[in-house]
């Protein structure tokens, strides 16, 4: 499971972004996208494609988190939100590690020796939490997530020297993202 | 902590600090050696950055009046430097309130999202986090109630809407005794001066951080009980009611 997380200001400018793998299940924490090295502008682009479908869903659902939102069926991303109060938002693209020809996608055993030699986080993420992007645990992990970075968002926003909408620079809130990421994802 | 802090100040933090959060010290330590070593990055002495202090820690803190009124009153004078009238004025005042209402809005939900969750830990599913305001009434419940708790310990006094057919837009919060105004003595040739426009900057970037175009101002309207009775106008912009008709027929609520 490779994931690309973005926040936004109210104004849609990206205030920071970061991209990892899963930790969980003998995975490194290295992002594998299924686009080449030089295509990575599509996770922005996939990302800023479900702002429309965000802005919907935030005048029907009063929660901050709105859970999976999106799905870009072709690169199979999947898109978690969450939407501070005071209107930054914070976007998860999830993508499942590409499994090489195979139109059964493989639960569990299957996939394993199908897999035998496509090499450890493939192996690793299919029985991982994450390895199913719509189920419960995964929503249940990404909520975690969210709301640790919440967290951190707000204590960098109670900064006297940070205004809304400038950039998030501070190598402090990258480190605890990176946590968050490893602990829950 | 053997080594001598640089401040004195420093070392009232790391005092304060190492008592209150024992248990993550070794947490915050590791942080610290894992951080890296970008040039421009100072940490203080302790080694402690903004994001190892808890947000609640300052929950129940009070602060001091007399400070307060001080800071406020130089904050009164700064604005007052180089404008051109009363309104000049407030309008300064309202910028300055406005940052203010969109990290306390922030705030306010960790604070009430914490709290339930560390309530709820015993009985693990009913609690979910408060949910942003979505109408125009939960938006003012969420000002008059706990907006207000969180600035000045109380709820405002009232909160009333327009009765007049031409302005349904218009909604009105009343302080009777205004925090802000207590300390402040408004020369009479500027009778028309509330200083009390710096919460209707708080209260309009509250408003904005949710997503409601808003333009809040201060009015005396003092009565005999209530010399500094304050009434804060709230006007919403043509957009928020019109999305409000459309979420009222949507059901939202």
């Amino acid at each position: 499971m490779s994931y690309y997380f973005t926040i936004l200001s109210p104004t849609d400018t990206p205030l920071f972004n970061i991209a990892f793998g899963t930790s969980k299940g003998g995975g490194d924490g290295i992002a594998r996208f299924r686009f080449p090295e030089t295509a990575q502008y599509m996770n922005q682009f996939i990302i800023h494609s479900s702002l429309d479908i965000l802005e919907e869903a935030q005048w029907t659902n009063g929660g901050m988190y709105l859970k999976h939102i999106d799905t870009y069926p072709p690169a199979a991303a999947y898109i978690s939100a969450f939407l501070t109060p005071s209107g930054a938002r914070f976007l998860l693209l999830h993508q499942p590690p590409h499994l090489p020809s195979s139109t059964s996608t493989g639960s569990g055993l299957g996939s394993s020796s199908l897999l035998g030699s496509a090499g450890s986080t493939t192996r690793a993420s299919s029985s991982s939490v994450a390895a199913n992007p719509t189920s419960p645990q995964t929503e249940e992990a990404v909520r975690q997530f969210m709301n640790e970075v919440y967290e951190n968002y707000v204590k960098t926003a109670m900064s006297p020297f940070y205004k809304q909408g400038m950039e998030i620079r501070s190598p402090v809130f990258r480190t605890r993202v990176t946590a968050a990421g490893k602990k829950w994802l | 902590m053997a080594a001598p802090p640089r401040h004195s100040t420093m070392l009232s933090i790391s005092n304060g600090g190492t008592q209150q959060s024992g248990p993550n010290d070794k947490q915050t330590q590791q942080q610290a050696q894992t951080l890296p070593q970008s040039p421009g990055l100072r940490v203080p002495s302790n080694r402690k950055t903004i994001y190892d202090r808890h947000l609640n820690r300052s929950r129940n803190a009070e602060l001091s009046r007399a400070s307060f009124a001080y800071l406020f009153g130089e904050m009164v004078t700064y604005a007052q430097r180089r404008v051109t009238g009363i309104q000049d004025l407030e309008k300064r005042l309202n910028e300055q309130g406005y940052p203010l209402g969109l990290r306390l809005l922030d705030l306010l939900f960790y604070r009430s999202t914490s709290t339930s969750s560390s309530a709820l830990s015993s009985s693990s599913t009913s609690s979910s986090p408060p949910n942003r305001p979505l109408r125009i009434i939960t938006l003012l419940h969420l000002i008059h109630g706990p907006l207000w708790r969180l600035l000045f310990g109380r709820s405002a006094d009232a909160l009333e809407h327009s009765v007049s057919p031409d302005t349904p837009n218009e909604y009105m919060i009343t302080d009777n005794d205004p925090l802000v105004n207590t300390y402040i003595s408004v020369p009479r040739e500027m009778s028309m001066l509330n200083c009390a426009a710096f919460v209707a900057g708080i209260i309009e970037g509250v408003c904005d951080g949710c997503g409601f175009e808003t333009k809040v101002s201060a009015h005396n309207q003092p009565t005999e009980m209530w010399p500094s009775r304050t009434v804060f106008l709230v006007r919403f912009g043509d957009s928020v009611m019109e999305r409000e008709k459309v979420l009222e027929r949507a059901g939202v609520k």
